[in-house]
């Protein structure tokens, strides 16, 4: 992940309540780097996903919304972490039509195409952490 | 309890999402259109969402559901009103929603309901009867 992180909102995760929470702040924040209409409906989009996956499968977390930039161009960063089981397989989560439970296992493949940047560190047994980046 | 209303128009039930949805209040609606389905005998439900800002695939996958169980309880859904931005993040997201009958808006969605369900009757007539016997 490159570039200069210049501020950051943190936000819990701990209910479905708080998915909704994280996709009304993460459109401010795409408004405010004044991304276009398609790219902030991506972004809030790959947010929910994200967002739903730490709470049903990391068991809750939180998410890390900054702003990055690296030399001329600007951009948002998420950062979704949780202390669930974490992810065994990681290539199989990311390939569509993987579920773990009910779902259409879109969520993992599905934000990655989504954003630019795509990010998981993984350990079994201890948590999940991932970070995306849209550069504008 | 949060519910997002369902109105009954005749054979028809309208919905319009306009609160940004979370998991569970999607669930509710599931639950209460088909059960307001079974309840009323409706042929056809018609479902705005031109105010929602975006369709995730929890939201996607509800809709699917709605229509599947409307299907089965013998009953036509459209989809009306989705937001250009929202189909093409949608598409991308890897969901094309088949086996979802959608609508540019609420006029040609209820007009698609009417040929259905006109269309539906006038083949009955020649076998439906015959079930009852």
């Amino acid at each position: 992940m490159t570039g200069i992180v210049n501020k950051t909102e943190m936000l819990p995760i701990k209910d479905s309540s708080d998915v909704v929470f994280v996709r009304q702040r993460v459109r401010v924040w795409t408004t405010q780097l004044k991304f276009s209409l398609v790219e902030q409906t991506k972004v809030v989009t790959a947010a929910s996903e994200l967002g739903r996956n730490t709470l049903e499968h990391g068991g809750g977390g939180e998410l890390e919304i900054s702003e990055v930039v690296d030399g001329i161009r600007k951009g948002l960063r998420l950062k979704f972490s949780d202390k669930g089981p974490g992810i065994p397989d990681i290539k199989l989560a990311l390939s569509d039509g993987y579920t773990s439970k009910q779902g259409m296992g879109l969520g993992l493949g599905g934000s990655k195409r989504l954003m630019n940047e795509f990010e998981i560190e993984s350990t079994p047994g201890q948590g999940t952490t991932i970070t995306v980046t849209r550069w504008k | 309890m949060e519910r997002i209303p369902i109105l009954r128009m005749g054979n028809f039930l309208l919905v319009t999402i306009q609160v940004d949805m979370h998991d569970k209040l999607a669930l509710t609606l599931q639950d209460d259109l088909t059960a307001k389905i079974a309840d009323v005998g409706a042929k056809g439900v018609l479902i705005d969402i031109s105010s929602l800002e975006i369709v995730d695939s929890f939201i996607g996958r509800t809709l699917a559901n709605i229509a599947s169980m409307a299907r089965v309880l013998d009953a036509q859904t459209v989809v009306v009103g989705m937001q250009p931005a929202v189909a093409i993040t949608l598409v991308e997201l890897g969901m094309s929603l088949p086996g979802i009958r959608t609508a540019l808006n609420v006029e040609s969605g209820m007009e698609y309901l009417k040929e259905t369900v006109i269309d539906y009757r006038n083949g009955e007539d020649y076998d439906g009867d015959s079930e009852q016997d």
